[in-house]
């Protein structure tokens, strides 16, 4: 379990033919007492060492329970993984014991949250917050983990780095706050970095300037990021791929470039059309009607079809499976060709 | 606040200004904490003067004579009213004479002199007796609230909805729903007379053992409080966002609750039996009375009953510095222990 300090982490041994993390029709369901809540209905992706996977969709679609789950920081109960793989370099992590998945956690693993403020313990000094998980986790001794700690707050360009150290979380603004958790998640050398909204809680300019910092600090310590987001703004500059999910699923997944041009999902294509542009004038916005479902009564067929400009009876009765349109792409929809070749007019 | 009005706020700025000059060199964070404390002391001079006239007030208002109310039932020469008139400023009538007497009054008391009872003895001995007691008696009830409270708070936070976070709330329920009127003598009957486990009653120089009992059933209400407190806060953080963090750091869980968990748990815990402890200490009257223990609430209840006006003043000006005292000890405690909250 030792590892050199070495930094970057060289590129991590993924078993041949296999991917550095893989989520496999994963079911995830929330016990309470008006009912039961299936929040993950089978989703599968996967993530290869150095690349960026956007997981997009609007709240409620269950990207951030996906990710809870891949870290094994559910809230169990009331949440139940019912069924499903999370493999991390090759070994199912829902099979490891409660004391494996600590390990995995920070160390291989690491996550940072949407908001700084309530992420970050606040009657803590920050120093010591970013101290603690060397201190505790690598023996590390108080005065190295301060020494550590001020390295990783220059890292994520906190400004008078070893001054701040004994500052509260209060005492940040919004962005320097989420440069924290940055540099908190970074302390034991992560292989993958999970980021949940990131940048949700800050203001615009604010907000490009930690995305940048994050594909920067992705790109130098040549780590895996999943970027968990329902803005499509945020992730058009930074992912590789994307991943679209709704009401617990995953209906569209392409690489970013593709899907931006020509959507497969009806539910794809009505968050794209609904980003307000400059260059048009004069037209109302375009918007997706009607709600997310209630997930204790998931309609029955499509999820999407009670909102679909598609639908058709074929949508009501039976589930679509992920159709591949080639160049790696899916999109569970009955009618993704056409949805595609619509768009691209 | 209206302490700040008029020439005070010129006097907190001189004091600001010039006195606290020196203190610059202190980190910003001890310079605002030492500022802090002495407007709150400022204002505590002004609060005391303010609540010993009331009770002052209140407790010779309703008096009719008070040279016959001196002697008792004894007749009072003619020599002994005109001398007792002259010593008292009696001859001082209407609301003069009120302030005029009141003013001896504290002329007096900042000598350290709280003036004689009206059986003849120094208020001053009388309080040197009851004090020691009253403290011991406190401590052991605070003693009691924070080993059983706060542990069972704990664990019943942590343990939500289990049998036994289920069974202190009933308890609990219980315990706060008896008052001490009943739950005292009820305890004193069953544990000290029945089966004899404890001393009935005190006596004149209670001993630790003595005050066990009175301790336990004083310290019930705030151990039942405290339970309450300490179980929601700790349920409530462990919900934290922050919890969560801590997790996804890889931390064992036995060090997020004990470190992190509980860090932010016991502020309120601690704000609660700060202020409680200066509640126990003004006298625990009812309790003090059932076990016959000569403390601060006896003699006061005692002097209330008496219609001892000097008693009665003496004791709730002591009480009164004690209470401003404790409440300060608590808001600097509060800020010491939050740092989000600022010295204001």
């Amino acid at each position: 379990m030792t590892q050199s300090a070495v930094r970057p982490t060289p590129a991590s041994p993924t078993p041949p033919g296999g991917h550095l993390l893989e989520v496999r029709d994963l079911h995830v369901e929330f016990r309470t007492t008006e009912g039961v809540a299936r929040v993950i209905n089978g989703v599968t992706y996967h993530l290869d060492a150095g690349e960026t996977l956007a997981v997009l969709g609007e709240s409620g679609s269950g990207k951030s329970v996906t990710a809870q789950a891949i870290m094994g920081i559910l809230d169990t109960p009331p949440a139940h993984v019912r069924s499903g793989q999370i493999l991390y370099q090759g070994r199912d992590l829902l099979t490891h014991s409660e004391e494996q998945r600590r390990q995995v956690r920070g160390k291989e693993i690491a996550m940072i949250f949407q908001d700084a403020l309530s992420a970050l313990n606040p009657v803590f000094p920050v120093g010591w917050q970013i101290g603690e998980t060397l201190r505790q986790r690598e023996g590390m001794s108080r005065a190295d983990a301060r020494r550590r700690a001020v390295e990783l707050m220059d890292l994520v360009k906190i400004p008078a780095a070893a001054k701040r150290l004994g500052d509260y979380p209060h005492q940040f603004s919004g962005g320097m706050r989420q440069r924290v958790m940055i540099a908190m998640a970074l302390a034991l050398d992560p292989k993958v970095l999970i980021a949940d909204e990131p940048t949700t809680a800050l203001d615009v300019t604010v907000q490009a300037q930690i995305m940048d910092l994050l594909a920067d600090l992705r790109r130098d310590l040549n780590m895996a990021m999943i970027l968990i987001t329902h803005d499509l703004g945020v992730v058009a500059g930074v992912a590789d791929r994307i991943a679209v999910m709704y009401a617990g699923r995953i209906v569209e997944h392409a690489d970013v470039r593709s899907l931006y041009r020509a959507p497969a999902h009806p539910y794809t294509k009505g968050l794209l059309e609904s980003i307000p542009r400059l260059d048009v004038r004069g037209q109302a916005l375009s918007t997706i009607k009607g709600l997310p479902p209630n997930l204790m009564r998931i309609p029955s067929g499509c999820p999407f079809h009670p909102r679909c400009p598609y639908v058709q009876q074929v949508c009501v009765d039976v589930v679509p499976h992920d159709l591949v349109l080639g160049d790696g792409r899916t999109s569970a929809c009955h009618f993704a060709q056409e949805v595609r070749d619509d768009s691209a007019r | 606040m209206a302490v700040q009005a008029g020439g005070t706020a010129a006097n907190f700025r001189y004091a600001r200004d010039v006195i606290l000059r020196p203190f610059s060199a202190f980190p910003e964070r001890l310079a605002s904490m030492f500022r802090f404390i002495l407007r709150r002391l400022l204002q505590m001079v002004l609060a005391f003067f303010g609540t010993t006239l009331i009770v002052y007030a209140l407790m010779f208002a309703g008096q009719g004579d008070p040279i016959q109310a001196l002697a008792g039932e004894r007749p009072v020469t003619a020599a002994q009213r005109a001398y007792l008139t002259q010593k008292y400023h009696l001859d001082q009538t209407g609301v003069g004479g009120f302030f005029y007497r009141y003013l001896d009054y504290v002329k007096n008391l900042l000598q350290g002199d709280l003036g004689q009872s009206l059986t003849g003895r120094q208020i001053g001995d009388i309080l040197q007796q009851a004090w020691p007691v009253t403290v011991r008696l406190a401590l052991i009830a605070l003693a009691v609230a924070i080993i059983f409270g706060v542990t069972a708070g704990v664990i019943a936070g942590i343990r939500r909805a289990s049998i036994f976070d289920n069974s202190t709330l009933v308890l609990t329920l219980l315990v706060l729903g008896i008052p001490t009127i009943v739950l005292a003598p009820i305890a004193q009957y069953f544990l000290g007379v029945k089966w004899q486990l404890f001393p009935p009653t005190a006596g004149a120089q209670p001993s630790f053992y003595a005050l066990l009992l009175p301790g336990i059933v004083l310290g019930s209400l705030s151990l039942a409080t405290a339970l309450r407190l300490t179980r929601t806060s700790v349920a409530e953080n462990l919900r934290a966002d922050y919890v969560r963090t801590a997790r996804s750091k890889g931390l064992v869980k036995r060090r997020i609750v004990s470190v992190h968990v509980l860090r932010n748990s016991l502020i309120p815990v601690v704000t609660f039996l700060g202020v409680e402890l200066g509640n126990l200490m003004s006298g625990a009257i009812i309790t003090e009375g059932v076990f016959n223990i000569p403390g601060v609430g006896f003699n006061l209840f005692r002097g209330i009953r008496t219609e001892d006006g000097p008693l009665v003043v003496g004791i709730v000006s002591v009480l009164v510095v004690v209470y401003l005292v404790s409440n300060l000890v608590v808001d600097v405690l509060y800020a010491v222990l939050d740092p989000r909250i600022r010295y204001e």
